[in-house]
């Protein structure tokens, strides 16, 4: 099956090369950079040299193919849609231009209107472990956010079992570098940036919207109060939620809904461990995996449920996420081309 | 097959022993076998960790 990506130079992109390059049932078509075409991909991502020695092209050489991975910065795919429609048969968008069904949201959240809110209806939300039915038959399958992803994985099974209460829902996500992107910034100069502990979104984070989004069961939509902190990581999240629980639950009974919800799901992980180093979800040892762990503690004085949650936001949080959803898509196994199981120690 | 008394998880026991000990697969909890028919565990005593905090 032949797979191409624009906007392979970024991290997404690059990871998703990554992937694909060792996924057995893909022949890699084209990567496209307009800043970097005509240089070989490995001068960009250093990590595939002598893997492959394909060069960047421009997207106006893009040739028909059977998947089409878009990695490109929020804004650029959407009025592009029509043009990858029309040289592939499925469009995975791992950017954030399709991921919110309601059109209002976008200048809330976003800043400006959809170019293309007539394409909306068509794009399915692309976690296999929400939307694994619809995915089979989308012809545009969204990428998630990385941080929306942790802290949906972290609360979907509360909230599908209506066990939370929706009126308060406080999260803190803790999140490394590369979710800031492959461009520099001042921020992420070395000297700056370096065993920063920096509170950069305390409200108003765009991956709220995407969270309230897919938390919303029986027409109820929690409020989500979310805030994000740059932490001294290059990849990983870990998301700390606090809900409060509507009836008084032991920690069984969360046990058994977490359990029911992912006892059979390949990438998730409930991780709630009474001794070890390991008790919790932590982002260290996901690098380079596609598992997002989750695990929980029940706050004996209060009714809050605290729940932990943590992904690689290169790997679950995006282009891993995208690779599982073709997967899903395609026919395949839902696991081919991502059984890396991280390392240890690392 | 056994269950934890902590997380519900199902542990299968091929031949389990009275007084042995078992760690729960799922959270880690470990469990002495009190009863073998039908097998039955309750957590095993414990040391605390200091974590320092």
């Amino acid at each position: 099956m032949k797979v191409s990506i624009v906007g392979g130079s970024g991290y997404a992109g690059g990871e998703s090369l990554r992937l694909l390059l060792g996924h057995p049932k893909v022949t890699l078509g084209q990567v496209t950079s307009e800043s970097n075409a005509g240089k070989y991909v490995h001068s960009v991502h250093p990590n595939l040299r002598k893997r492959t020695d394909l060069k960047f092209v421009s997207a106006l050489d893009l040739e028909p193919c059977e998947v089409l991975f878009v990695a490109l910065p929020h804004g650029s795919s959407m009025k592009r849609m029509p043009e990858f429609l029309s040289v592939a048969e499925r469009v995975i968008d791992l950017g954030a231009d399709f991921r919110l069904r309601d059109p209002a949201d976008y200048p809330k959240w976003y800043g400006a209107p959809h170019a293309r809110p007539d394409l909306l209806g068509q794009a399915v939300y692309g976690i296999p472990e929400l939307h694994r039915e619809a995915i089979k038959s989308a012809r545009i399958i969204t990428g998630a956010g990385c941080n929306a992803t942790t802290t949906i994985l972290g609360l979907l099974p509360l909230f599908k079992h209506g066990l939370a209460d929706p009126s308060r829902v406080v999260v803190e996500v803790k999140v490394g570098s590369s979710e800031a992107g492959a461009k520099a910034s001042d921020s992420s100069h070395h000297p700056e940036r370096s065993h920063a502990v920096r509170s950069f979104q305390p409200t108003m984070h765009r991956h709220t919207a995407e969270v309230m989004q897919e938390l919303t069961f029986g027409g109820q939509t929690p409020k989500v109060y979310f805030s994000a902190t740059a932490v001294e990581l290059v990849r990983g999240i870990l998301a700390t939620c606090h809900v409060f629980l509507k009836d008084n639950l032991a920690e069984k009974d969360i046990w058994r809904v977490y359990r029911q919800e992912y006892g059979q799901e390949p990438f998730l992980r409930i991780v709630k461990d009474r001794t070890g180093i390991y008790r919790y979800p932590e982002p260290k040892i996901l690098a380079g995996s596609n598992f997002c762990d989750v695990g929980f503690e029940r706050d004996e004085g209060s009714d809050r449920l605290v729940v932990m949650a943590a992904l690689d936001n290169l790997m679950k949080g995006a282009a891993g996420n995208g690779v599982q959803a073709m997967n899903v898509a395609c026919g395949f196994e839902e696991t081919l081309g991502l059984e890396f199981l991280g390392l240890h120690p690392i | 097959m056994a269950v934890c008394p902590e997380c519900e998880a199902e542990i299968e026991l091929k031949e389990a022993i009275k007084g042995e000990i078992v760690q729960c697969p799922d959270c880690g909890v470990e469990l002495e076998v009190v009863s073998v028919n039908p097998v039955e565990l309750a957590p095993a005593p414990e040391e605390e960790e200091d974590w320092g905090e």
